[in-house]
């Protein structure tokens, strides 16, 4: 049976049909669940795409986590469910309280569309068990908020725990800051919660699906939920 | 009601802002925080129960506790 | 008495403050025969604007070429189209956005992208791409720098925020353009020949609805004030400048996507320059109808508000539509879906009459004839400007300020050569997974999904050489469109431009602009390149003084197969490169006039346009898309700004490889001071900077042998270094550091240690 992918909509998001299409690259369903429907519509995996749900106004997630859907997602999360937050989503994740920490604004100050290497920190959950420790993603970001804080018990927390997920990296996997597009601390681009099954990444994995448009790197994520879930993968 | 980072967050737009301060003549300027402020008018005359509402608006939607801090004070609407 | 039921002969004053002429006063109270009141009055100032009404342009306007087999929509229209075939359709248009840009940076050049883009989604086409042309005065200045970080700040942010991609564009610096800044924004849209609306109004009794933004006292007169010189009270017309909503546009986006192909859609339109009055008044007289408005059903954001406001209110975010009767409820449901709110606030009657009610009662009636079209159209006087006659001084005997080395490197490093990334990477150039080459190239790439061929985009104006021969400079302009296109292995579909000028009441301007539409006219008729959309910027003037005649084009272009792509860097160690076209133009071979090395070295504009041989352009791109579509090159550049030495430097840090190239032309026994630099750095036309692998060198000659193009080897790719032998040569790393700080370098604060 193939796997389905719900694709989180609020008003105000447009990475939904970017992700519709790198999810149908890999052979899977991807179904848009609309923001104001509880209605996870029988997906095993809930991705919540970037854009600028409502306009990011107040602060970037802080309204659309209210959602009907946001509901249903959180259950679905808590019973250990697949769940993606990408840029806008892993802001919505934050606000949410289905991870911790915070993005706040690019120390430059400016929006910032470009390539990253991502370094694989953890290679455990839904998302990443197919991949290893320390490989090199080639994934692109494009934020104005991507900044990632938590204070400093909780990244104590997530180092302690094995839950940073991904951080900036040069080409040769060295954390600099030069690699770092946003100010994140500790380069960090991404974060799993305790279980693993949530994870929250600033850069747009469905933006790396195909060679033909810089790297396909993006579609391991993809599949290895796919696989994680006993479907084949594409 | 006025929504401010938390003193321990970095707060680049404050340093941006403290920096254009000097290079206009301003030295003596020696710090400089961003925040937001948010004017809510709310219908009704119980002060207290609308304080205690504004409270958890505040908790709820308005400040990201994580990042941010909040202050608020509730005056009488003026006129009619 | 109400503002807007007074009558009365309005004075000067109030006559200037809707630009409004005397004998247009007087042409309107002949037509109507009667003193209109002052809503009718009001309206009549905002369509009769140059902004809506075209008068001064149009008449030149009528010359360009706009038809073709392509051609699905011309001029007239939210947009143009062309026919992509397989039943897709590209709808696409260029605006600006200049007056309020200068007045509020952010909101003026983020409002402008919103309308932009609300003029292609009216056509029901998605929007696709944004490209965007802008200029400023010289970054050394502070007030420059903030203006021109401000605008990139607010085209970014609504792009960014609404999800369409910022794929290309074109900046300029210039002092004269300190002033009157250029902010003019593209879109392109696609859609299935079933999603295309029209924006006319049908069927008497349908209601007429509007939805989005509620209206408040946004930019009254926003269409007259984009009409007038900027003058010192310009700052206190900040009312005139609206702030942008892209969430609010996002979701108009998505209904209007959803209800394109609606069965009972009669018509569909964008509020933009003189907002409900212009809008619903075009649509009518499209339809040969009439239409009523009730104006207390249209919601509002302020209190107070008076007919005259709600008519002539530019609140951003707002479209009209006109829907088959007893399907408005349909309409109103969808459109809350997405949190929009909309309200049915007139219908169509059967007088081709405007007609605007306050609860029941009529406070303005005005002949569609008279309100849209009735305008008198202007034929300002045009007189060619006294250096016309004068002898031309030979920018070759100028004595050249510096080495060649030196004068490459302050070519590489200065603002309108180098590299511009600092501004693209503010911009969301990936959204929608189709961005096969984003912005940097020659022109850019976005795949179409499902079929094997790609949409070429790219913006360029006219050349330095207008101020002197605007008719040649923009018809250059078109050239490079081609060329651009070409080096992508693209073939042009259509045009659209933006004709930004001084005040064409001013006897030189006006010759400006009728030389620069005839140019753009000879050069897409020559290369049989319809001109589908556009729209026309004047008095960009500010104390007396005029901006210089700068036409603004954008093209769109078919990529027959996506596999077939080039990019402009060099490739590979050890390949040949060569330049396509001829080696040497002008008199002398090479030629300065008019190009950004003069800029540079001299300050001046001084000198004959490059010679522009429109055959042999279309010979020339036609053997490179040849030459591309059968694999036998790696690298196509456009020789432009700059000339060959920064084209070769281009493609050198591109690539990260350097190169080693034999000047094209030998010097004359005696060449003039200033020969060897026209050499480098002239802007010649029809020339591109070619590579290939040395296998492919015979298949190459013999291919551009039978275009009937020059083509000459000239060196090889290789090597940390960029030389031309004989002549000049620059490490590649030094090349690449002085390209790659001449944007950031004015805008970004060297790194500090330790902070």
């Amino acid at each position: 049976m193939s796997v389905r992918f719900g694709i989180a909509v609020f008003p105000g998001t447009w990475s939904d049909r970017d992700c519709i299409h790198a999810v149908g690259l890999t052979g899977a369903d991807a179904v848009p669940l609309w923001h104001a429907d509880r209605d996870l519509k029988g997906c095993d995996v809930v991705i919540l795409p970037g854009g600028f749900a409502y306009g990011d106004y107040l602060r970037a997630g802080a309204i659309a986590r209210f959602a009907p859907l946001m509901e249903a997602v959180g259950e679905h999360a808590r019973a250990g469910g697949p769940v993606l937050g990408i840029c806008n989503g892993f802001q919505i994740l934050c606000e949410a309280g289905l991870l911790p920490g915070a993005l706040l604004r690019n120390s430059s100050l400016q929006f910032r569309c470009q390539p990253t290497w991502l370094r694989l920190e953890a290679a455990k959950g839904p998302f990443l068990s197919s991949c290893r420790p320390g490989q090199l993603l080639r994934v692109p970001v494009s934020h104005g908020e991507g900044r990632f804080y938590a204070d400093r018990e909780c990244l104590a927390q997530l180092n302690g725990e094995g839950r940073v997920a991904f951080r900036y990296s040069d080409r040769a996997g060295a954390l600099t800051t030069a690699a770092n597009p946003n100010g994140s601390l500790e380069n960090i681009a991404g974060i799993l919660n305790p279980e693993g099954n949530v994870l929250g990444m600033m850069p747009h994995p469905e933006r790396a699906c195909e060679e033909l448009l810089g790297s396909d790197h993006g579609l391991a994520l993809f599949n290895s939920a796919i696989h994680h879930l006993g479907g084949a993968p594409g | 009601m006025v929504i401010s980072l938390k003193e321990v967050v970095n707060d680049p737009q404050g340093l941006v802002v403290e920096e254009a301060l000097h290079s206009l003549g301003y030295p003596e300027v020696e710090a400089a925080r961003v925040g937001k402020f948010i004017r809510l008018e709310v219908a009704g005359e119980d002060v207290e129960g609308a304080r205690a509402r504004v409270d958890e608006m505040c908790r709820r939607l308005l400040c990201n506790r994580v990042i941010e801090d909040y202050r608020f004070e509730l005056r009488p609407a003026s006129g009619g | 008495m109400s503002r807007t039921q007074s009558s009365g002969t309005p004075t000067a004053a109030e006559l200037r403050e809707l630009a409004l002429t005397e004998p247009e006063y007087q042409s309107a109270t002949q037509q109507l025969g009667r003193v209109p009141n002052r809503l009718e009055l009001g309206m009549l100032g905002a369509l009769w604007s140059e902004h809506c009404s075209y008068k001064t342009s149009k008449p030149l306007l009528r010359q360009l070429p706009s038809e073709g087999e392509r051609v699905v929509q011309g001029p007239g229209e939210n947009a143009g189209v062309v026919d992509l075939g397989g039943d897709l359709l590209c709808c696409f248009k260029i605006e600006s956005h200049n007056h309020p840009s200068a007045v509020e940076p952010v909101q003026g050049a983020a409002t402008g992208v919103g309308g932009i883009l609300r003029d292609v989604f009216a056509m029901g086409a998605r929007p696709v791409a944004l490209l965007d042309g802008i200029r400023f005065g010289d970054l050394s200045h502070r007030q420059q720098r903030q203006r021109f970080a401000r605008v990139v700040e607010g085209i970014g942010w609504y792009g960014n925020c609404i999800g369409v991609p910022t794929v290309g564009g074109e900046t300029y610096f210039d002092d004269a353009y300190q002033h009157n800044c250029l902010v003019n924004a593209m879109c392109v849209g696609l859609a299935r020949r079933d999603q295309l609306v029209r924006a006319r109004a049908a069927g008497v009794g349908n209601p007429l609805l509007l939805v989005g933004a509620d209206t408040g006292r946004d930019g009254i007169h926003g269409a007259t004030f984009a009409s007038v010189e900027l003058d010192q009270a310009a700052e206190e017309r900040r009312p005139a400048v609206q702030v942008g909503n892209p969430f609010l546009e996002k979701c108009l986006l998505e209904a209007c996507m959803e209800l394109t192909s609606d069965p009972d859609l009669v018509g569909l339109q964008d509020c933009g320059a003189a907002g409900l009055t212009s809008s619903c008044a075009e649509m009518a007289h499209r339809g040969g109808v009439g239409l009523e408005i009730e104006v207390q059903s249209v919601s509002r954001r302020e209190r107070g508000m008076s007919p005259y406001e709600v008519m002539l209110s530019e609140s951003q975010e707002r479209m009209v539509l006109v829907v088959r009767q007893g399907s408005e409820e349909r309409f109103r449901k969808a459109f809350q879906r997405w949190g929009l709110h909309s309200d049915v606030i007139g219908r169509v009657i059967p007088e081709p009459v405007f007609r605007i009610t306050e609860s029941g009662a009529e406070v303005a009636a005005l002949p569609l004839e008279v309100l849209v079209t009735g305008f008198p159209e202007r034929h300002p006087e045009a007189r060619a400007p006294e250096l016309r006659g004068a002898p031309r001084p030979d920018p070759l005997e100028r004595i050249p300020p510096w080495t060649p080395e030196e004068a490459w490197r302050r070519l590489l490093g200065s603002p309108n050569c180098g590299d511009s990334n600092w501004i693209w990477r503010q911009y969301d150039h990936q959204v929608g997974d189709d961005t096969v080459l984003g912005p940097g190239g020659d022109a850019a790439l976005l795949r179409l999904r499902g079929r094997g061929d790609a949409l070429a985009l790219t913006v360029d104006s006219a050349h330095r050489s207008a101020t002197v021969d605007p008719r040649r400079a923009t018809a250059i302009a078109v050239a490079e469109l081609l060329r651009n296109l070409a080096c992508v292995g693209a073939e042009p579909l259509g045009i659209t431009n933006c004709l930004n000028f001084g005040d064409p009441d001013r006897p030189e301007i006006m010759w400006q602009l009728k030389e620069s539409v005839a140019g753009l006219a000879e050069a897409a008729r020559a290369l049989g390149i319809p001109v589908v959309s556009g729209n026309v910027s004047l008095y960009n003037q500010f104390a007396g003084q005029g901006i210089p005649p700068t036409p603004t084009l954008g093209a769109v272009g078919l990529l027959p197969d996506l596999g077939r792509r080039l990019g402009a860097a060099f490739v590979e160690e050890g390949d040949l490169v060569a330049l396509v076209g001829p080696p040497g133009a002008g008199p002398s071979g090479v030629e300065l006039g008019g190009s950004e090395y003069q800029r540079l070295a001299h300050g001046v504009i001084e000198g004959a346009a490059p010679e522009l041989d429109l055959e042999m352009e279309q010979r020339a791109a036609g053997a490179v898309r040849a030459a591309i579509h059968h694999g036998l090159l790696r690298s196509a550049h456009d020789c432009s700004l700059g000339g060959l030495a920064v084209t070769l430097a281009e493609s050198a840090i591109g690539g990260g490889l350097g190169a080693r190239i034999r000047p094209p032309l030998e010097p004359p026994r005696q060449p003039p001071p200033s020969w060897m630099f026209g050499l480098l750095f002239g802007e010649s036309q029809g020339r591109y900077l070619v590579s290939l692998a040395p296998a492919q060198l015979d298949p190459a000659q013999a291919l551009f042998g039978e275009h009937q193009t020059a083509f000459t080897e000239l060196g090889i790719v290789g090597g940390r270094v960029i030389s031309v032998e004989g002549v000049a040569e620059c490490g590649l790393e030094v090349a690449e550091s002085a390209w790659r700080g001449a944007i950031s370098s004015h805008l970004e604060p060297p790194p500090e240690a330790g902070r």
